[in-house]
């Protein structure tokens, strides 16, 4: 005879609201439907990508026999640790050639930052995270789970559907100093609005003033602009200073790796022997959580980076993917402004990065599912990455359905 | 054995506070205070035989098989899999709660391939970074949802055990299961700590080849501990990490699982294919659960997808195609079975090698055990001074509670190895 269950209890748990799109637009029979859901690339076709050079050093690994599936050390491929820090620093950076630098492979974005979060919560001093308003829904979660207070900084401005500078200012100028501060390294999540050089400039002053704590989540470099470098600026202006911060890398989007998880968390410390206790510490939020990282994923990463021919190829398929979705930025802008949609679209151009935060608000953004069977995050916010020269038409058609029908 | 057997009541995160400096001048870290954190015994054991010079050096440390010219493996239906999945497929996340092909495939190993309760969807099971994603997964879904409860654990086990339900903020307790006198089960022991422990209580059991041990308890023990597990109402959550490995046979190997299935016992799983498979460094593996019904499955695999998402958001996709093309293909997966059980025979004809040349030397001491204990690892009865000499003057690494992995002995190193363990346990 069967016992009950100890877990009798409990009740379904909400979907997740991004990954939760993609649920429903799979349910959805229409041959019209549009997933402008969660951020991965997709081609003009409409297909998800596997980069070239992905392709190559994935059967480069296949195909090299003494190759072996141990274990990972639990910071993960070293080689990878090394390129990564690189990527995101700079080849030249004086952090790295001093040492200061502990960079540990981890699940792609979100396990950086949840192995940075979870550091956090047990040896600073100031747990709490202030992260701007609104962020990826993820991010609450993550630093709730590792014991660090949450707290909003104001960023997006619906008004102008761009940067609230002043109201950033503020709020992090009235932070209890030694606050963490998550900031989006580039191509904001969801609204695609980033600081100006000028502003972040001002933004690191500010906070080296009152002792707040950067930790980076740099999700899209050189996915933003085309460019590695100059999406990297904002990192490497704080490292430059000669302060800490942390970052979180994920090569997701940028190498096309979604489902591989690979990312890497980097401690940026002001000796090197702090680095390097550090990062023992963080070998102690590892250990208990998965023991080390996956291999697979990773190794493409250092084969590709390592090679300079590869790394090459890389950036030009890079900017590609870059290039196709500005080019959907300015399509979308010119189909609705053709249609004389009222309102100003203008931050469509403005916006940088995989979303738009369209400024559609619930009511519109459910009309534009029902009646279109368009698929977005019901904040308003749609991928670009999800768009093609032939969808366009039909996105224009539904944003200025719903703009003029519906409240 | 010293170090793992320590009963733990309540074990808060040990933080490290500046207290009253907040500001990072110019010239002070805010990581200042931070301690350099003690190695992992495991993992620091191949680091130091890494590191060793001596061409005599000899790694019984941590548990990767090794073939008999002491090289790792892949399985050729590893190679296989890999050779047909790259290039093929895209990379997109997986769902959170992973693939779900390799999550049914997985549950036919441990359930059993007709399972009625995977027919009737009463499992609530995700994929998980391996064994240690999947118990500490558990550990998390415990906390958030029997909050009040504990976990017991055996002594010894896997130390790593500790930290994941310790991470979780699950108070622990200890069972006793190692007999060190007859270097076998504790069975009177084990009964009465299940007896005493509150009714209701969670178990850590593991399901076969106990990590470090080797002792497993035998059928008609696993029969009678299901039975005190009824009637005290205990969860039973079952850490498998060996199934095929220990027998070479998976059915096997689950036999503990399915008599509490029988039992009518509400269990939980860790699976791993980290040694059954090879997959080590790929982290693959499931969590399950099973439930009353499928109403309840579904709620409590999306509590634990709540869980997984803020920790990693989605599983690697890599390692859970290369298991789901293997085991989706019945000629593939009749070549692992092969390559689990030529793993599980060297293993076994390896213990038979130590223990027959120990005896040879003509050593005082009994090493039944040696072959009485099953799977990768065996409890050699040494103290850790016997094994620092083994390190010091052999060049032999092995972790200080005295653990051998057997899949580090080889037909080349078997002589040696038995000689050493000789010299340091008959001087006084």
């Amino acid at each position: 005879m069967e016992s009950s269950s100890v877990f009798a209890n409990i009740v379904r748990a909400p979907e997740d609201p991004i990954l939760g799109v993609t649920v429903a637009y799979n349910k959805d029979s229409s041959p019209h439907k549009l997933n402008l859901g969660v951020g991965a690339y997709r081609t003009e076709e409409g297909k998800p990508l596997v980069l070239n050079v992905v392709r190559r050093a994935e059967q480069m690994l296949v195909n090299d026999s003494s190759r072996v599936k141990e274990y990972l050390p639990i910071v993960g491929l070293a080689d990878f640790n090394k390129l990564s820090a690189k990527l995101i620093f700079g080849a030249d950076s004086p952090a790295i050639q001093e040492n200061r630098v502990t960079t540990v492979q981890c699940l792609s974005g979100t396990g950086s930052l949840r192995v940075g979060a979870e550091f956090l919560a047990r040896h600073y001093h100031q747990l709490v995270i202030y992260i701007p308003n609104p962020t990826w829904g993820n991010h609450t979660k993550i630093f709730g789970l590792a014991g660090l207070s949450v707290k909003a900084y104001r960023y997006y401005d619906p008004a102008t559907r761009g940067l609230d500078f002043q109201g950033l200012l503020e709020d992090l100028g009235a932070a209890p100093s030694g606050s963490i501060v998550l900031l989006h390294a580039c191509a904001h999540n969801p609204t695609g609005v980033d600081p100006t050089i000028e502003q972040w400039e001002q933004i690191r002053q500010l906070m080296r003033s009152k002792g707040l704590l950067p930790f980076f989540d740099s999700a899209y470099q050189g996915f933003a602009s085309g460019s590695l470098d100059a999406d990297a600026g904002s990192v490497r202006m704080f490292v430059a200073d000669g302060g800490e911060c942390l970052a979180a890398q994920s090569y997701a989007k940028n190498m096309g790796l979604y489902g591989e998880r690979v990312g890497a968390l980097s401690m940026v410390c002001k000796t090197a022997d702090v680095a390097s206790r550090v990062e023992s510490q963080l070998k102690l939020v590892i250990r208990p959580m998965y023991s080390n990282p996956p291999i697979h994923g990773a190794s493409i990463v250092a084969t590709i980076l390592k090679d300079r021919d590869m790394y090459n190829e890389w950036t030009v398929e890079l900017k590609a993917m870059a290039d196709r979705i500005i080019s959907m930025r300015q399509k979308l802008f010119d189909a609705l402004s053709a249609r004389g949609t009222p309102g100003d679209w203008s931050h469509i151009i403005k916006q940088i990065g995989m979303f738009t935060f369209t400024g559609l608000n619930t009511e519109q953004v459910a009309f534009m599912t029902k009646e279109y069977h368009i698929y977005m995050t019901s904040d308003g916010r749609i991928s670009m990455a999800g768009l093609s020269s032939r969808t366009v038409p039909l996105l224009a058609d539904a944003i200025h359905a719903a703009v003029t029908r519906v409240g | 054995m010293a170090g793992f057997g320590k009963a733990m009541a309540c074990r808060q995160h040990v933080r490290t506070r500046l207290g009253t400096r907040f500001m990072s001048s110019s010239s002070s870290s805010w990581w200042q205070s931070v301690e350099p954190a003690p190695k992992d015994p495991i993992l620091g054991v191949t680091e130091a035989f890494l590191a060793d010079p001596s061409p005599d050096k000899v790694n019984v440390g941590v548990g990767a098989y090794r073939d008999d010219n002491g090289k790792p493996v892949v399985l050729q239906c590893v190679r296989e899999a890999e050779r047909r999945i790259a290039g093929n497929l895209n990379m997109e996340y997986l769902p959170m709660g992973g693939s779900v092909k390799m999550v049914e495939e997985t549950l036919k190993l441990a359930y059993g391939e007709n399972s009625e309760f995977i027919k009737d969807k009463r499992i609530a099971a995700v994929q998980s970074l391996s064994g240690t994603g999947a118990c500490r997964l558990f550990a998390d879904f415990q906390k958030r949802f029997r909050p009040d409860s504990q976990i017991h654990i055996p002594v010894p086990t896997w130390a790593n055990h500790h930290n994941i339900w310790r991470d979780a903020q699950v108070p622990q307790r200890t069972y006793h299961y190692y007999h060190p006198e007859s270097k076998g089960l504790d069975f009177s022991a084990l009964m009465d700590d299940i007896k005493n422990a509150p009714n209701g209580s969670f178990f850590l059991l593991h399901a076969c080849a106990h990590n470090p041990t080797g002792v497993d308890p035998s059928e008609e023990q696993w029969r009678e501990i299901s039975h005190q597990f009824k009637v005290k109402g205990h969860f039973a959550f079952f850490d498998m990490a060996y199934q095929g490995f220990a027998s070479g046979d998976p059915d096997r190997d689950a036999k503990s699982i399915r008599i509490f299935l029988q039992d009518g016992h509400h269990i939980g799983i860790s699976q791993s294919y980290a040694k059954n498979m090879g997959l080590y460094g790929q982290r693959v593996g499931c969590l399950s659960v099973l439930c009353e019904d499928e109403k309840q499955a579904v709620a409590v695999k999306s509590q634990l997808q709540q869980l997984a998402r803020p920790m990693y958001s989605n599983p690697p996709v890599h390692g859970a195609l290369v298991v789901s093309t293997i085991l989706g293909d019945p000629e593939l997966k009749k070549l692992w079975l092969k390559e689990v059980k030529v793993m599980a025979d060297r293993i076994i004809g390896m213990r038979s090698a130590l223990r027959e040349n120990l005896e040879k030397l003509g050593s005082p001491l009994s090493w039944k055990h040696i072959t009485d204990q099953i799977g990768m690892f065996c409890y050699s009865g040494m103290t850790p001074e016997q094994v620092d000499r083994l390190t010091k003057e052999f060049h032999i690494y092995m972790t200080r509670n005295g653990r051998i992995s057997m899949a580090g002995i080889t037909t080349g190193n078997v002589g040696y190895l038995a000689n050493a363990i000789n010299e340091v346990t008959s001087s006084a």
